[in-house]
């Protein structure tokens, strides 16, 4: 259980950091909080010559303020950074909320926001918050910086548009206001475990309780994060009373066509586990947002 | 070739080696210091037997290389305990409501729940079981362990 021998570098600016991933190709890999890649490296399902770790960049730690509707979060933040932000609790109350279902705090202590979405775990909730809010994220290399967004970013398992000389620098999320409301269920056999399938959910009401906006992204039912689209179009405008939580559920996991069987359940077992996952999440969501008076901002705990 | 030298803080002593970058941070503390109350048990960052403070907070030493812990100050369980070889609150605890029996994951358990109570000195018992479900005990069956973790909190002695 000890990872095969390789070079370290501790790169202190992105602009390092670049340069040693175009330098150094495909033997590099980047290192962020590393409670992933140490274990695949410890048992040596990934090998490579070179590590670059990035946590030594201050530029890429930190949640910054809220700007122009959206929050910029560096992508080294470690977890338990999220969790104790005061802001996010307000503005992106989808990150603190799943942050605590992120393995344990000894976990969150050192994992990253940026190295969970990179990693992109299909099971994991970082990567599903970012799908489901269409966040925006920012990746560098030296040719550059390109700005992609969240669909489309998870192509595959463990797998994302990210160019192997690319570093995730950042990830921005959109900051909802109104009428909001935002729910997360997950069902693990163990805490801290990954979920055998979860889904996040945020809702936004007009001034007559009709759905001005839904986002549900699911996590642990495919290769990827997936995007409930079926679900979000079928309730767009309708009166919220008129959207049963039990059928959204259903209606979320019917077009899922690749949905994992392994040792923790087979496919059809997780689908019923994810369409009870959507349906308390979108339940607590469409409560919260019932309760925020209209016109007023809300203060999401 | 992948040799590197890390300087860090461990239990207050200054420390500057050259290690092999894939050493853990856990093999550094018991190899390197000869510091072996950090346990290893699974390697991979399951069973929490080897957590340490790194700046204060609680970290799996052995999803940590050495060389990540330049410049930080890391405590041990060793470190816990004071220089005349008095116990610290939880160590007793753990030995008072019987926390351990093989006592191969304490000083996971001691460490982690260290950490849990200078943030959280006040928890109620859910809070305690799910700050301690990221370390594994084979033998108490758990009991002893949030007993143990409970009387100090209930004695503001964390």
């Amino acid at each position: 259980m000890k990872p095969s021998a390789f070079e370290y570098h501790a790169p202190r600016s992105v602009e390092e950091a670049v340069g040693l991933l175009s330098e150094l190709g495909d033997d590099a890999k980047v290192l962020a909080g590393g409670q992933s890649l140490v274990p695949m490296l410890a048992m040596r399902l990934a090998v490579f010559g070179h590590l670059v770790d990035v946590t030594r960049i201050p530029e890429l730690r930190g949640v910054g303020p809220a700007a122009d509707g959206s929050v910029t979060i560096g992508a080294a933040t470690a977890d338990t950074a999220l969790e104790r932000d005061a802001g996010l609790g307000r503005t992106v109350p989808l990150l603190p909320r799943v942050t605590p279902l992120v393995g344990h705090f000894q976990i969150r202590n050192r994992g990253t926001l940026g190295g969970s979405v990179a990693h992109a775990d299909p099971a994991a909730e970082y990567p599903a918050v970012v799908l489901a809010l269409d966040a925006e994220l920012a990746a560098r290399s030296v040719r550059g910086e390109r700005r992609l967004p969240a669909a489309g970013f998870f192509d595959g398992l463990w797998s994302t548009a990210l160019a192997p000389d690319e570093l995730l620098t950042s990830i921005t999320f959109p900051v909802w206001s109104g009428r909001c409301g935002f729910g997360v269920a997950e069902f693990a056999r163990r805490h801290g475990d990954f979920a055998i399938a979860g889904a996040v959910v945020g809702v936004e009401l007009d001034g007559d309780d009709r759905m001005r906006r839904a986002a549900v992204g699911l996590f642990g039912l495919g290769p990827t994060p997936v995007r409930a689209g079926q679900l979000e179009k079928e309730v767009g405008g309708r009166p919220v009373t008129d959207c049963d939580a039990a059928q959204l559920g259903a209606i979320a996991v019917s077009d899922l066509s690749d949905v994992p069987s392994d040792m923790n359940g087979t496919a059809a077992y997780r689908k019923r586990v994810g369409a009870a996952m959507v349906a308390r999440a979108w339940s607590s969501a469409v409560t919260e947002a019932q309760q925020a008076r209209s016109g007023q901002e809300v203060h999401h705990g | 070739m992948a040799d590197t030298t890390v300087g860090c803080t461990v239990n207050g002593v200054a420390r500057r080696s050259t290690v092999e970058a894939r050493r853990t941070l856990a093999d550094f503390l018991r190899e390197d210091c000869g510091l072996t109350g950090t346990h290893l048990g699974c390697e991979h960052g399951v069973c929490g037997a080897c957590t340490v403070l790194v700046d204060g907070e609680a970290v799996r030493s052995c999803l940590m290389f050495a060389v990540q812990a330049e410049g930080c100050e890391i405590t041990t369980v060793e470190g816990l305990t004071s220089p005349d070889g008095t116990l610290s609150p939880l160590q007793a605890a753990f030995r008072e409501e019987h926390g351990l029996q093989c006592g191969f994951c304490t000083p996971g358990f001691i460490v982690s729940a260290t950490a849990f109570l200078r943030d959280r000195p006040h928890p109620s018992e859910q809070e305690i079981r799910e700050a301690l479900s990221g370390n594994l005990c084979r033998c108490t069956g758990y009991q002893g362990i949030i007993k143990a973790v409970a009387s100090v909190a209930a004695e503001g002695r964390g």
